[in-house]
């Protein structure tokens, strides 16, 4: 059942178009890895999902056409985008990003919502009042993971999750991202560089190329074909 | 020496009238750093429309002054969904030229509408001196500084204690990520423009009966507005009372003190601005700014 | 010798028309339009000498009222106290309202962007008072009257005229400057500093000097302005210079090219001088301009909603 499903997306940066009619579908409970180099749009994908990249096409969520919709109705739909560079709220401290991940539930932060995230990321509460931007590089990455997690969402975008972080916490991460996906039944759409990290995470992925999906299929056939491996994903 | 203290306890009253308009601009310059040059027309705008309100409609002070304060917070949330918003990411300059637009098109609507002539307006407070020990201050100072410190203290728990006031400060600093977690920025904006408008009404009939009513009353005022601003930090509003109170004094010393003072005290509101924007832009409350190259 | 730079033949003949209407205004004409083109002339001058300085060299200034003022009354006081003839006051005034103008683009310097537009604020502001209180000096609320300027060499104009013509005159050779400036080695610097200052520094251009030399410039021009406004009218007082005049140049600047009836039509003050001959300054200063100037380098650095560099 395809939770999310996009036709033919088009968008682009003023004159530069950079999607030429991207289609994927990310079903239910999985997790998908969007895959390719430099510039090849995968970021402008998740953007074009969050709805905050001019663009055409169908994207459909949960059965609703979110073609339309403003970033803002995207979110309050269950759809949680963890940009590029985190989008830490910086002068904010660590409590105020989680009440803010909250701010579309009634009430606020919900004790269960605080202690789960608690639960996968145990610094948290004696750090509740540390300044978002004084964070370390995977303490902003955790915090942000976090913060989508206090909006209760359907579905979770990540952008470059490993961008800048040492191994080890990428490894950390994403053992995170696999619990959340199992545990709270949270559907997954990870964009990645560090496409074997990313193979490894995820059942399904999608390689992009120059705004085209290029090749798709799951994870274990992509990490086994060699060609594959060395034309799109470099290693 | 009493004289001097006298001339300092004036000064901090009048500081109040200076703070009470600072703190719309700190608002507005904290949702969406940009300078809001119509705040003190506005605030004129708002009070005139309490003086219609009174003096044809016949209502009493307390409830033109609430009347009045919903319909300023409607021109506000109105300014900002009408007009500022087409302005979205414009340079500097661009929405310098608004609220110029903006102080322009009050000030002659304003005019037009009610004229030139000097008004009388009573307000909220009578006017009774009142004697501590040798000083004398009245009642309606006494009553102005109330009122500001009142409006200090409910914008510290807007800001700090509720879901809309985090969610303002967040959409300010951070629209895009604010967007990504379901804030309506534009609304949020529009809330911060209803809130200023609104101080600024406060302001404006708090000021009238001091300085009596006119298009042009809010002017002056607005200068030493931006000096308490820019003092205190133009961001902070803790900061736009201290730095109001501060400039009240200062320019109580200048008028008594130095020869020809009063003409000169708006020159003087002049060197404070560029002193405090030349030794320390961020002034003393506000967070130092870094800019990235 | 520089190359003169092609002009497209269509844009020279209407050039050539709009100069034979130019001319020709007054004869058909009342006095009374023809003093307001007269009028029209003279903001057009201190509107040049903001666009240099803000459109660009990218310095907000609200103030530029003030440095009018230090023009006006440099003449003034001149004419009024030592008797000189009128003309020879206009180049000293430049010249104190453009050392003003050096002189607070100094402490400019450090202030960027809304800054420097309240400081340039609370300098419009406070100019009319302190004109007002140094009155034995500048005669005060009550103004200073100067003697009617008569035409020179018995020419058969009447005194509209003759005051149209040397506006207008006086008003194309500045444009003339203007335009080179703009050309120029400085021109491309302002344009460095306006789009970012560091890289402009970066590439060896001196902000402090450019930077204040861009004020000096605006200041000498409005200075030029207020000291032909001053023997326009014959009279002056502080509130000829008073705030409404410093916003009206600003926005008349940024607006360039669509005409804007502002200010409150009953402030008869400053009414007449403000919103009729406004739009036609403003029309002829950045319309003609925009046919002949360069494509924008940059179309982020626009800071004129025509869009023009």
């Amino acid at each position: 059942m395809a939770l999310l499903e996009l036709n033919d997306v088009v968008a682009g940066y003023g004159p530069t178009t950079v999607l030429h009619g991207v289609s994927l579908s990310v079903d239910e409970g999985g997790i998908v890895a969007l895959l390719g180099a430099n510039g090849a749009g995968k970021t402008t994908t998740l953007r074009a999902i969050s709805s905050t990249v001019r663009r055409t096409g169908r994207v459909v969520f949960d059965g609703h056409d979110i073609s339309s919709h403003a970033p803002e109705n995207v979110a309050r739909l269950g759809i949680a985008h963890v940009p590029e560079g985190r989008g830490t709220l910086g002068q904010l401290t660590v409590w105020e990003n989680l009440q803010m991940g909250a701010y579309i539930r009634r009430g606020g932060v919900a004790k269960a919502d605080y202690d789960r995230v608690c639960e996968y990321f145990a610094w948290i509460p004696e750090r509740r009042r540390q300044v978002a931007a004084t964070l370390s590089g995977g303490e902003q990455q955790m915090l942000a993971i976090a913060r989508a997690l206090m909006m209760r969402p359907r579905m979770l975008l990540l952008d470059e999750p490993s961008l800048g972080l040492a191994p080890l916490i990428v490894q950390e991460i994403f053992k995170i991202v696999r619990a959340i996906n199992e545990q709270d039944k949270v559907t997954v759409l990870v964009v990645e560089q560090n496409a074997s990290i990313a193979l490894q995470a995820s059942a399904h992925a999608y390689v992009l190329e120059v705004g085209r999906v290029v090749v798709s299929g799951t994870s274990v056939e992509l990490q086994k074909d060699e060609a594959v491996r060395r034309s799109y994903l470099g290693y | 020496m009493l004289a001097f203290i006298q001339q300092i306890v004036s000064g901090i009253a009048t500081g109040g009238i200076y703070a009470s308009l600072a703190l719309g601009l700190v608002l507005i310059y904290r949702a969406m750093d940009v300078a809001n040059f119509a705040q003190g027309e506005m605030a004129t705008f708002s009070t005139f429309i309490s003086y219609s309100l009174i003096e044809y409609a016949h209502f009493d002070f307390w409830s033109a002054f609430v009347v009045t304060i919903l319909v300023s917070f409607g021109l506000g949330v109105a300014i900002e969904r009408l007009l500022i918003r087409r302005f979205e990411g414009a340079p500097v300059l661009t929405l310098l030229i608004v609220t110029l637009g903006l102080f322009t098109i009050f000030n002659g609507v304003t005019g037009l509408i009610w004229g030139y002539v000097f008004k009388a307006y009573r307000g909220a407070f009578p006017s009774t001196p009142v004697q501590f020990g040798g000083l004398y201050l009245n009642t309606q100072d006494l009553g102005v500084f109330a009122v500001v410190l009142v409006m200090l203290l409910l914008l510290y728990l807007f800001f700090s204690r509720t879901k809309a006031g985090l969610a303002m400060r967040a959409a300010s600093l951070y629209p895009d990520s604010s967007r990504l977690l379901g804030v309506r920025v534009g609304w949020m904006l529009a809330l911060g423009w209803g809130l200023a408008s609104t101080v600024g009404a406060v302001s404006g009939m708090l000021v009238a009966p001091i300085i009596f009513l006119d298009p042009n009353m809010m002017q002056a005022i607005l200068l030493f507005a931006f000096a308490a601003a820019v003092l205190g930090g133009i961001e902070s509003p803790l900061g736009a009372v201290i730095g109001g109170v501060a400039v009240g004094i200062v320019m109580a010393l200048v008028g008594t003190y130095i020869p020809g003072g009063q003409d000169l005290r708006l020159a003087f509101g002049l060197v404070v601005i560029v002193v405090v924007l030349l030794v320390r832009p961020a002034g003393l409350f506000g967070r130092a700014a870094v800019k990235r190259v | 010798m520089r190359r003169l730079p092609r002009v497209r033949p269509e844009l020279l003949g209407l050039a050539v028309i709009g100069g034979i209407v130019v001319l020709g205004v007054p004869t058909v004409t009342n006095q009374f339009i023809t003093f307001e083109f007269a009028k029209v002339a003279i903001f057009a001058i201190a509107l040049m000498g903001l666009n240099l300085l803000t459109g660009y060299s990218g310095q907000i200034s609200l103030g530029n009222g003030a440095f009018m003022a230090v023009g006006g009354y440099t003449t003034a006081i001149l004419v009024q106290r030592t008797g000189i003839p009128y003309w020879t006051t206009i180049p000293v005034a430049a010249l104190v309202a453009g050392g003003f103008g050096f002189v607070i683009g100094i402490p400019a310097l450090r202030l960027t962007g809304v800054y420097l537009a309240l400081a340039t604020f609370a300098l419009a502001l406070s100019v009319p008072p302190v004109l007002n209180h140094y009155d034995t000096f500048t005669g005060g609320h009550g103004g200073i009257v100067m003697p009617a300027v008569l035409p020179p060499f018995s020419l058969d104009l009447s005194q509209e005229q003759w005051l149209y013509y040397m506006d207008s005159g006086i008003a194309l050779l500045l444009f003339v400057f203007a335009w080179g400036v703009v050309r120029s080695r400085t021109g491309r610097a302002f344009m460095a500093i306006r789009d970012s200052e560091t890289a402009a520094t970066a590439s060896g251009i001196s902000l402090a000097y450019y930077k204040t030399l861009a004020f000096g410039l605006s200041a000498a021009y409005a200075g030029v302005a207020g000291s032909l406004l001053a023997i326009a009218t014959s009279y002056l007082n502080p509130d000829t210079f008073g705030l409404s005049l410093s916003l009206a140049l600003l926005v008349g600047v940024v607006i360039g090219g669509l005409g804007l009836d502002f200010g409150a039509t009953d402030n008869s003050r400053d009414g007449s001088f403000v919103s009729r001959p406004t739009c036609w300054a403003i029309i002829w200063s950045t319309v003609v301009p925009a046919c002949t100037s360069a494509p924008c380098p940059s179309p982020a650095s626009r800071t004129s909603f025509t869009g023009r560099c």
